[in-house]
């Protein structure tokens, strides 16, 4: 199954909808509770990087029985250093991002903590492509 | 701890989630850092926080925090509690600071998470 949002760059008022749309997917799946909470932290982590930081993108969320996969991919100035931007507490976030709550550089490092597998490409001027997989347990 | 308690407490403001205050809360966590609530991954949990917007109500519910101390007299906005009654988060409005508001639920016996 594949579920698709678009991501709106700077309205953090609508920031988490995407994540909070596939959220309730899961929950309609039976997926498990704690698996759920990984996933979302991880694709809210990730939607909100491309509001703060993007021109604009897509989450793009597929779901099958081993796993799930999201991509977040945006159009935007792409991450230089992605070995610098995956360090705790490194941080390119403007004060209005800050201002609402996020920005601290632990975003990334967030992501990786709460998936399997965790891919970044980017390429600067042109955009990123976050992926997550969180693998579902096999009955 | 029920939230009726905390409530009592902190003298507290319930703004929504009237009908939730016999939920229990085994642990508080402290901050105006998204981020650093994002990380968080304990049940139970009552968040105190002087952040007021829309993504303090968001992560809560990415986060499976159901409920919420708004400190320093910080006021939930419409949108948020529209947002908090959706996902059955409790909101409460304190007017003490929050080094008060973690002395008193300290003190009262509500774990740290770490």
């Amino acid at each position: 199954m594949r579920f698709e949002y678009q991501i709106e760059a700077g309205n953090f008022t609508n920031a988490g909808d995407a994540s909070s749309g596939f959220k309730k997917i899961l929950k309609q799946l039976n997926v498990d509770p704690q698996i759920i909470k990984r996933i979302v932290v991880s694709m809210y982590e990730g939607e909100v990087n491309i509001v703060a930081h993007s021109n604009g993108g897509k989450a793009i969320c597929d779901v099958d029985t081993s796993r799930v996969l999201i991509q977040l991919v945006d159009i935007g100035p792409g991450i230089p250093d992605i070995e610098k931007a995956m360090q705790a507490g490194f941080s390119t976030a403007s004060a209005k991002v800050r201002e609402m709550g996020f920005g601290a550089g632990m975003g990334l490092q967030n992501i990786k903590n709460n998936s399997d597998i965790l891919n970044i490409q980017s390429e600067v001027g042109v955009g990123t492509c976050v992926e997550i997989i969180v693998n579902l347990p096999q009955s | 701890m029920k939230l009726r308690e905390v409530a009592e407490l902190l003298n507290a403001e319930v703004v929504c989630g009237h009908t939730k205050l016999e939920r229990e809360v085994q642990a508080v966590f402290a901050s105006d850092l998204m981020s650093d609530v994002l990380t968080i991954d304990s049940e139970k949990l009552l968040l105190l926080t002087g952040l007021v917007n829309i993504q303090t109500i968001r992560t809560s519910e990415m986060s499976d925090i159901k409920n919420i101390v708004l400190v320093r007299n910080k006021k939930a906005s419409p949108e948020m509690i529209a947002l908090a009654e959706e996902n059955r988060i409790v909101i409460m409005q304190c007017s003490y600071s929050m080094y008060r508001t973690c002395g008193i639920l300290y003190q009262s016996g509500l774990n740290p998470v770490y």
